[in-house]
């Protein structure tokens, strides 16, 4: 656990040490910063029932940063490692494959969690500002929360394969960036298939982060969701895992 | 210390390293010789525990390196060739940072790491970040990462490759102090280091060890097949070099002039050792001598006998 722990500490130092960390936080700020004004904006024109917390989750100005963000995040996580050449000093200490993937993981999945904290200050400033309740229930939080949790897990993990894959960090990003969209706009299926029947409605719904976060953000909680985040994200660091193992044994 | 036997490694249809065999006692410093692409890196690794063998097995401290990789590597200190660092943290965060990995107990880390800052003269650097040192900095660097947790064997590749005479200097007498504390595996194609270093040689070209022995032994394996110089000043070179020739104990003898004086290149017949004769040789003729000297067989002399190379 302290070999663990220690790798931990290393990953999240190398991603604060980098300038790269920075003009995310910026930018990400920047934008998710915009989407607010659009939220609020929106809040004004419509009289419907909707939350600050479902304008704010539910836009295209949050689903844009949302999906370029883990490319950013996780491709130096193994392609830099092998780059330095550091790969060598690293494997060659007593630690275990499964400590270093693990620290690595959850090392760019803290990072993308220490993005979101920020976002809270937006509802504190509306509740403030307007004193009216940002989201209808606390249920409104912890889902849209929980969900923004989940879907990282999963894209991180992506994120961590294709950085695994290649030594490139470039490529890395492009091979991650491919996959999210994919898996993102399956989701999005019946809008490509306006005839399509229940049966692939339903299917899509699976695969819907847009859908996953529409409900989760009203405080409706659905299993399917959490099931299908979970235990993808274990299928995927089973790949991570298995390819660092193959790629360190080849070479 | 170190037990290989029959370790083969290849890349594809490559052999890099062919079915070697060799021990290591403790407190050994042992100098792995050979040219480029020998195969020295690609078992360093394996016995470090980071390239799996295609067969073969090797032992260090009694733990098998790939089947209790991890117990075995606990008993290395390993400096790779290239010395890879993270170049965004500072000096003594990282070999903090690779002393817990490493396991040293947290209450013995600001000691350990202390010492190994003194011992490698790193203690003006240590608070600078490593992206900004010289080359004999990160050097020294990467050796006292290899050394932080005290293992029992050092494995290091290439540790005075790119370093000053001055660095090398430094790197060399800090590894003839470690001597006390660790067993060593060094490689190095440089061949005086081996000679000042090492209690053995492995010698080793495309993947096979064409000898393993002392320094010492090496030499003489080659023979008493030094030359003798004899440098003085002689009216007729050509009637001096044949009245040498028959002297007892000499081979044969070539010369070369130099202004007025004379360089006689003498070969000694195996066994002989004709230098006596030759003091004689030349007070009888009264020859004005600037220098008689033999030289030693050098290392640099063995290693190009072994690999059957043209020219070291």
């Amino acid at each position: 656990m302290r070999r663990f722990l220690t790798l931990l500490g290393r990953e999240l130092g190398g991603a604060f040490h980098q300038p790269l960390a920075y003009v995310v936080l910026f930018f990400f700020l920047l934008i998710t910063g915009f989407n607010f004004h659009a939220g609020v904006a929106l809040l004004n024109k419509s009289a419907g029932s909707t939350t600050m917390v479902e304008a704010f989750f539910n836009t295209v100005y949050f689903w844009f940063p949302f999906v370029l963000v883990f490319p950013l995040i996780t491709m130096r996580v193994f392609a830099e490692e092998v780059k330095l050449g550091t790969i060598e000093t690293l494997m060659t200490a007593p630690v275990r494959d499964g400590q270093v993937v693990f620290a690595k993981y959850f090392g760019a999945w803290i990072f993308y969690l220490i993005l979101w904290v920020p976002s809270l200050l937006y509802f504190y400033v509306f509740q403030v500002t307007t004193s009216l309740s940002a989201a209808g229930a606390v249920g409104s939080y912890l889902g849209a929360y929980s969900m923004l949790l989940l879907i990282g897990l999963l894209y991180t993990a992506i994120g961590c394969l294709a950085s695994v894959v290649t030594d490139n960090q470039i490529v890395a990003a492009v091979i991650a960036l491919a996959g999210i969209l994919a898996l993102f706009f399956l989701g999005l299926l019946t809008l490509f298939l306006p005839g399509a029947g229940p049966f692939v409605r339903e299917l899509t719904y699976y695969f819907s982060p847009i859908q996953h976060m529409m409900d989760f953000s009203r405080g409706i909680f659905d299993t399917r969701p959490v099931v299908f985040y979970l235990s993808s994200t274990v299928l995927v660091l089973f790949a991570v895992f298995q390819v660092f193992k193959y790629r360190r044994w080849k070479s | 210390m170190i037990k290989v036997e029959q370790l083969t490694k290849c890349y594809g249809p490559v052999k890099a390293v062919d079915a070697i065999s060799f021990e290591v006692s403790k407190g050994e410093i042992v100098g792995f010789l050979g040219p480029n692409g020998a195969g020295k890196s690609t078992t360093m690794k394996m016995l470090a525990g980071f390239l799996p063998p295609t067969s073969g097995r090797a032992e260090v401290a009694g733990r098998d390196v790939f089947r209790e990789s991890l117990r075995a590597r606990e008993h290395i200190g390993y400096l790779p060739e290239n010395v890879p660092l993270y170049p965004d943290m500072r000096v003594q965060e990282y070999l903090r940072y690779r002393a817990a990995l490493k396991g040293v107990p947290g209450r013995r880390m600001n000691e350990r790491v202390g010492d190994v800052l003194d011992l490698c003269g790193l203690g003006d650097v240590a608070k600078k970040i490593i992206g900004r040192l010289s080359k004999g900095y990160r050097q020294r660097v990467g050796l006292a990462d290899a050394m932080v947790h005290e293992p029992d064997l050092l494995i290091l590749d290439e540790p005075t490759i790119g370093l000053d005479p001055n660095q090398i200097r430094l790197v060399r007498d800090l590894i003839r102090n470690l001597k006390r504390h660790h067993t060593i595996l060094l490689s190095t194609h440089i061949l005086p280091e081996v000679e000042m270093l090492c209690s053995r040689v492995i010698i080793i070209d495309k993947g096979r060890i064409e000898a393993l022995d002392s320094p010492q032994n090496l030499r003489a394996r080659l023979g008493e097949t030094g030359h003798i110089f004899l440098d003085a000043r002689v009216p007729d070179p050509k009637a001096a070099a044949a009245g040498l020739r028959r002297l007892t104990g000499v081979d044969s003898v070539s010369i070369r002039s130099d202004g007025a004086w004379t360089i006689f290149t003498i070969h000694a017949s195996p066994g002989a050792d004709p230098r006596e004769a030759l003091y004689g040789h030349a007070v009888a003729e009264k020859w004005p001598v600037r220098e008689l000297s033999r030289s030693a067989v050098s290392l640099e002399q063995v290693f190009a006998e072994v690999t059957h190379s043209e020219e070291v």
